[in-house]
């Protein structure tokens, strides 16, 4: 809500010229969120500070919220008191950055119809920032400034005084001194406040890639940390970005590797927990880089997933398959590639996920003999679900683990019980593999959602047990290179319907006798030793 | 007069030429909705009731449309020529698909009647010769509407006829709905004659014998009903005994029966056919030999007059000997009777190469209680309300009865195994099959009756609930209940103040409330406590039990639930709740503090920001306006505000602050229990709070370090003494922050008005200082207050009152009993209730 900009050129006080702000009056402006007020704490020859104080009016960021359908911009973490408990009153975000342009348009551009020369000339100058709301810490805050030719001063504001082991809040006290021509000052703050707050409190249309690079000209081409900038500013949309980043290498001279823009993703750990609400993508989830000694970039762990779960429906035969818990889609973009498919469901329990996976899939704009081949239902594996019955196999990829384990049962009974497709592939992490993962704490699950990781034993105890008391043959093996001691990353195992007898009869008798005749529990593949 | 006698719901084909009076006919006899014409029907979908080149697709909606009404159980009536036998086939097949019987009236008149009123009518333009044809069809059709599967034929002929005609509606043989018990229902008997007599005994009844000392029939002195499921004979010692009983006993009306598929067989003996003696036949067959050809006789007699089900006491109870799904009962048909007496197999034997059957029970979602034998079972199990109570006499087991309504179970062993089972009869495995819950239990858009009102349940909250109960709330067998959401009072008028006691109390004084009770509102997480007594087995959680959120997940997860449980259940065991309640289980309604404990990291990411943030900005804004000032800039105005404001933070700081408070595991967790919702087989939402407030304080009394009491105030609202000391009492409670109060009805959370209806549980009234906590560090400025003054409450106590109701609901059905389902759509849809919609269209 405060923005303090001093200089010491002398006269100080022609900083009144540049912003187009007379020293000796309170300047006040209707904004859509609130009243800016413009004044001066100081002005004198020797030094002159303007202050930028937005006094928010949250009411009117309530209608605004409203009106703006679904985008809650001051509650960018869906938290639901957030309409009324938030920190937009006090802190600067994007709301300040807004208000700066709107305040010191001219300024902004670099024209001054008084002093015309010194707007173009670099002016000692300091600008603080009591509350700056910043994902990052203080240490982005210096990554992000001094590159521009400012000295940064960025300290951690407490979260409380009374309880100092809560350590720092997401604020910082930020002071920026240098050396710099008021409008590349005003230029660096209107585009680095809401990169650095990153949670836009307004909708991101493509007209904000032109904004960002008006007030970017001339030091965002060549900024270090453009991309993150870049992906920030544009509100994460990909599309966006990139379309911003090419933008921004043609203006740049071409004496860099085209692929020096690779998202460098220096950030995940700051944005982990964003997107509150949906669930966390079993297919694409977020997973350590490859082992450390793999000299050659192989595919990533997920692709070779997809790869054996493909081989292994294949080998299977099915043409009528079900990808239960799909999350994104990533599988079911493969599967729809492939004729041999005539029919392909994919369920997951997150809508949030199927419309992911709908976008992904296009199906909007597939003809409509392909789209009759694919099918995207809301569907929870805990629960009996008549539509999935009858299907040749199903892939459960790495979907149990996110299965609490008291409720595996219901799962089992839901999918092999009642669902009784021809085949199931399985996949989960092999926690032997996680000492393998540098940075990856011992005892750490690979995913926050996963309710539990399994060693080699144990998912071949689970795949016997099921497979015994549903009437399924077992064949085990591993996914991402055999590590000789804690086996592959990812465990694998296909389960393939011994009997046709039918829903739900399969009794432990049935299955004992049939083990004693050698047609159960025979595996194909040993697990790995 | 010719009297057409049609059961109560059939499918009516009336059949006749154009210009027989078919429409005229059906307007007279039927109520119009229930007549569906094919003109009408072309008209529908062509614009026109006489192209005929719309037939096919007006008969296809005509169809579709009395699929519905049939599937409904309601009488259709077909007004449409129904003279080619393609057209009366797929009539037929519509009344098969839903085990109606199919019924024709024909309407046969002259053919000059037909021609004079056909030429009458302007619209139709068609000439004598088609007349001339229909009439032919006519004549051909008459006899084939038989064999056509038409069950009853009715042929009017001529106009007098047809306008003397009268329709009667009759009963079918399985619509016992009169008969109101009470019932006692007798499992699968197979001849074994002296335990059905002790069996009977067992249950009050007075044997009445013959000359030769032999049972010929039975009275109960409270005049009760035997039902027999069938399955009377074979196998067993005396079969011709047990129906020399059961006969006497259903010819002089003190017991009813259904057959089994035994007596089936056994008719087809007595009938002559050639059938195998196996299965206990031959023994059978062998004691009839012995017996007097006219007794023989009668049991043949006796068997052909028996009606495969029934459905008894209003539609709440229906035996079959096999069981009996929702979509049969009541209706009449081959497949009807086939499932009735045999059950639905899969097709495929099991590893004794008996029949592999269906588990029905499983996915049964009918209302009506479903009572039959025919699998013996060691011990009768409750799926989704019906029971089997074959429990395999003759192979040695017992013989069972079930008392109806009490669902009672009484059984008497047998005197010896009769007859060596084929398959063992201990259980195969299986575990119970109601626990498993189906999709379409929960989802889509549901209208749920929970008997204190009714809700729907939009899909697209259906769907947002589906996600969060499926990935994380407990175990739903062990979710039996949710807390309501709880609505504030009228929004105060008194200046400064958005809630005040004097509204609450107004608000229930104006719902004719004469007593409430003010609890303290604690101010931490809501914990619902489910505790057993046995640490290590029973129902609800492999933990001795469960501790969840408001939205049904784990409270803190393992191991400090278990932990906390174990806490709960020694206080509980020293308190000696556990027998003078006579259960084996409680569900306790609590607070669980501090905040932090659960809310910890939502208080730092929060609201300790927001503070943070406000904290550190406004001494700087004062500075700089301050230097400002002494510039000589009038900034007076704008530095007295930010001063107001930061003032505003500092108690907003406080405010939060307070509620939070150092934890180590269970170490400063304390729990503030003020509910007893139930125990073993009982609801206590019948008690009033001064019962539940007086079991928590027992529970403080006994470990004052894991409870913290509920403080509280009984106020008669019409003593303004009482009153205006409960307003002070809740203005020191919120001076330095304190959440407020809850006020409740004090007859218990079932409290209900004089119309019956259920009250508000309660109602918040929560404090100034607090309160910015929810509306924002600054909300009391006059601006902010003026505009939540406004705030709309009617949605919240609509919502409130809703999910109270389906809570309440929710524990009455697991007080009876009830299967799994019933109980677990209705926690659903509290939980659907406080969820965002999200799309459910994927």
């Amino acid at each position: 809500m405060l923005l303090t900009v001093t200089t010491t050129h002398r006269p100080a006080t022609d900083l009144g010229y540049l912003l187009v702000k007379h020293p000796d009056r309170m300047h006040a402006f209707d904004l859509p969120t609130g009243t800016a007020y413009v004044f001066y704490a100081e002005a004198s020859e020797e030094c002159c500070t303007a202050a930028l104080l937005l006094d928010v009016d949250p009411q009117r960021l309530l209608t605004g919220t409203r009106n703006r359908g679904g985008a809650k911009g001051s509650a960018p973490d869906g938290f639901t008191l957030g309409q009324y408990v938030n920190d937009r009153p006090y802190a600067t975000s994007s709301l300040l950055a807004s208000a700066l342009a709107k305040v010191f348009r001219s300024a902004l551009r670099g024209e001054s119809r008084d002093r015309p020369e010194l707007a173009g000339t670099p002016i000692p100058l300091e600008v603080r920032v009591p509350v700056l709301r910043c994902q990052g810490g203080p240490e982005l805050v210096g990554r992000l400034f001094a590159p521009l030719g400012w000295t940064v001063t960025a300290t951690a504001v407490g979260l409380d005084e009374e309880h100092p082991e809560w350590g720092a809040s997401r604020y910082v006290d930020l002071t920026l001194t240098g050396t710099l021509r008021l409008a590349d000052a005003l230029n660096h703050l209107y585009v680095l406040l809401p990169v650095l707050d990153d949670a836009k409190h307004y909708w991101v249309a493509p007209e904000e890639i032109d904004k960002l690079l008006r007030a970017g000209a001339g030091w965002l081409a060549d900024h270090p940390e453009r991309a993150l900038v870049t992906r920030r500013y544009l509100a994460h949309q990909r599309a966006l970005a990139q379309s911003a980043l090419d933008r921004l290498a043609e203006l740049r001279l071409a004496d860099e590797p085209a692929d020096a823009d690779t998202v460098t993703d220096s950030e995940t750990d700051s944005h982990g927990d964003g997107g509150a609400g949906t669930a966390p993508d079993p297919v694409t989830g977020a997973e350590p880089a490859n082992g450390p000694d793999t000299p050659v970039r192989l595919p990533s762990l997920a692709a070779q997933r997809r790869t054996a779960v493909l081989a292994a429906l294949a080998d299977s035969g099915a043409s009528r398959v079900l990808d239960l818990g799909c999350g994104g889609g990533a599988l079911l973009v493969d599967l729809v590639a492939d004729r041999r498919y005539t029919e392909i469901v994919g369920t997951d329990v997150s809508t949030a996920a199927l419309a992911m996976a709908e976008r992904r899939l296009r199906l909007d704009r597939l003809p409509e003999r392909q789209r009759d081949r694919i099918r995207l239902w809301q569907s929870a594996l805990t629960y009996r679900d008549d539509r999935l019955r009858g299907y040749d196999a199903a892939v459960l990829m790495e979907v149990i683990e996110h299965v609490d384990p008291s409720r595996l049962d219901a799962l089992e009974a839901a999918v092999f019980g009642h669902a009784q497709p021809g085949a199931v592939v399985v996949t989960t992490p092999n926690v032997e593999y996680n000492v393998r993962y540098e940075g990856l704490p011992a005892g750490q699950a690979r995913h926050h959602d996963h309710r539990f990781e399994w060693t080699r034993a144990e998912f071949a105890d689970w795949a016997h047990r099921v497979a015994d008391t549903y009437g399924y043959r077992v064949a085990l093996s591993g996914i991402g290179g055999d590590d000789p001691e804690v086996g592959a990353p990812t465990q694998l195992a296909v389960l393939t319907r011994a009997t046709t007898t039918a829903a739900g009869q399969q009794t432990v008798g049935t299955v004992a006798e049939q083990q004693a005749t050698g047609t159960v529990g025979d595996d194909e593949k040993e697990v790995p030793a | 007069m010719t009297v057409v006698e049609i059961p109560e719901l059939a499918l009516v084909a009336l059949v006749g030429v154009s210009g027989s009076g078919k429409t005229t006919f059906a307007r007279r006899h039927f109520a119009p909705t229930q007549v569906l014409s094919s003109d009408a029907f072309r008209a529908m979908v062509a614009d026109d009731e006489n192209d005929q080149s719309a037939s096919a697709t007006a008969f296809d909606v005509l169809h579709y449309v009395a699929g519905k009404r049939l599937r409904g159980g309601r009488l259709t009536v077909v007004d449409a020529t129904n003279l080619q036998p393609h057209a009366r086939q797929a009539l037929v097949k519509v009344a098969r698909d839903h085990d109606v019987l199919p019924v024709a009236i024909v309407l046969d008149v002259p053919e000059a009647v037909a021609w004079e009123r056909t030429e009458a009518r302007t619209d139709r333009t068609f000439d004598r010769r088609v007349i001339t044809r229909m009439q032919r069809d006519l004549r051909q059709s008459l006899g084939r509407l038989a064999r056509e599967g038409f069950r009853k034929v009715y042929v009017l002929r001529g106009v007098d006829e047809i306008d003397a005609a009268e329709i009667r509606y009759e009963k079918l043989f399985n619509d016992r709905r009169e008969l109101t018990g009470p019932f006692d229902i007798i499992g699968d008997v197979h001849g074994c004659r002296a335990e059905l007599e002790t069996l009977l005994v067992r249950l009050g009844w007075t044997l009445r014998t013959d000359a030769d000392g032999r049972p010929v029939g039975a009275v109960h002195p409270e005049g009760r009903t035997a039902v027999f499921v069938g399955d009377l004979v074979d196998r067993g010692p005396d079969s011709p005994g047990v129906l020399r009983l059961v006969m006497g006993m259903v010819a002089a009306g003190t017991a009813i029966c259904v057959p089994g598929n035994h007596e089936q067989k056994l008719l087809r003996r007595l009938r002559g056919r050639d059938v195998k003696l196996t299965h206990g036949l031959a023994e059978t067959v062998a004691q009839l030999d012995a017996e007097d050809p006219a007794f023989v006789a009668g049991v043949a007699a006796f068997i052909d007059g028996l009606v495969s089900h029934y459905v008894l006491d209003g539609g709440r109870l229906v035996v079959a000997h096999a069981g009996l799904k929702e979509e049969y009962q009541g209706r009449a048909s081959g497949r009807v009777r086939s499932f009735a007496l045999y059950g639905e197999t899969t097709g495929e034997t099991d590893e004794y190469g008996l029949p592999v059957r269906y588990p029905w029970a499983r996915d049964y979602r009918g209302s009506a209680m479903v009572v039959y034998g025919h699998t013996p079972t060691p011990v009768p199990e409750w799926v989704n309300n019906t029971i089997c109570i074959d429990t395999g006499c003759v192979f040695g087991g017992a013989l069972t009865a079930l008392r109806y309504p009490d669902r009672e179970l009484v059984s008497v062993p047998a005197e010896k195994e009769h007859y060596p089972p084929v398959r063992p009869l201990v259980p195969t495995g299986s575990q119970r099959t109601d626990d498993t819950l189906e999709l379409t239990d929960v989802t889509g858009r549901r209208h749920v009756d929970y008997g204190y009102g009714k809700v729907t349940v939009p899909a697209e909250n259906s769907a947002a609930a589906l996600e969060v109960m499926s990935r994380f709330a407990v175990d739903p067998r062990w979710l039996v209940w949710l807390p309501p959401t709880m609505a504030p009072c009228s929004t105060s008028t008194v200046p400064g103040y958005l809630e005040h006691p004097a509204e609450a109390f107004a608000d229930f004084r104006a719902a004719g409330v004469d007593r409430v009770v003010c609890e303290e509102k604690h101010m931490g997480s809501r914990a619902v406590v489910l505790v057993r007594r046995e640490p290590d087995a029973g129902p609800f959680g492999p933990g001795g039990g469960v501790v969840y959120t408001r939205t049904g997940r784990p409270f803190f997860g393992d191991p400090l639930d278990g932990q906390l449980l174990d806490r709960v259940r020694r206080a509980v065991d020293v308190t000696g709740l556990w027998a003078e309640l006579d259960t084996d289980w409680l569900l306790l309604d609590c607070e669980l503090l501090p905040w932090s404990a659960k809310a910890g990291g939502l208080i730092r990411s929060r609201y300790a920001s927001v503070g943070a943030a406000g904290r550190h900005v406004l001494p700087a804004v004062d500075q700089v306006l301050a230097s400002a000032g002494r510039r000589g800039l009038d900034v007076a105005a704008l530095r007295d505000r930010m001063a107001r404001r930061a003032a505003d933070v500092a108690r907003y700081s406080a405010a939060y602050r307070r509620y939070v408070g150092p934890t180590d595991g269970l170490a400063g967790v304390t729990l503030a229990p003020f509910a007893v919702l139930a125990g073993a087989g009982r609801s206590y939402a019948d008690r009033d709070h001064g019962w539940h407030l007086a079991l928590a304080d027992r529970l403080c009394a006994v470990d004052p370090e894991l409870f913290t009491p509920t403080r509280r105030l009984v106020v008669e609202l019409a003593d303004g003494t009482a009153v205006a000391a409960a307003t002070d009492w809740w203005l020191a409670l919120t001076a330095d922050g304190g959440e407020g109060m809850v006020v409740k009805p004090y007859a218990g959370p079932g409290a209900v008005n004089a119309k019956g209806r259920l009250l508000q549980p309660g109602i918040k009234c929560r404090g100034r200082e607090y309160l910015r906590i929810i509306y924002g560090p600054e909300y009391t400025e006059p601006a902010q207050l003026a505009a939540l003054r406004k705030r709309s409450l009617g949605r919240k106590r609509g919502l409130a009152l809703t999910e109270h109701g389906l809570g309440l609901a929710a524990l009455d059905r697991l007080a009876e009993g009830a299967p799994l389902w019933r109980r677990h759509e209705l926690v659903f849809a509290i939980l659907a209730s406080e969820s965002e919609p999200v799309d459910p269209r994927l």
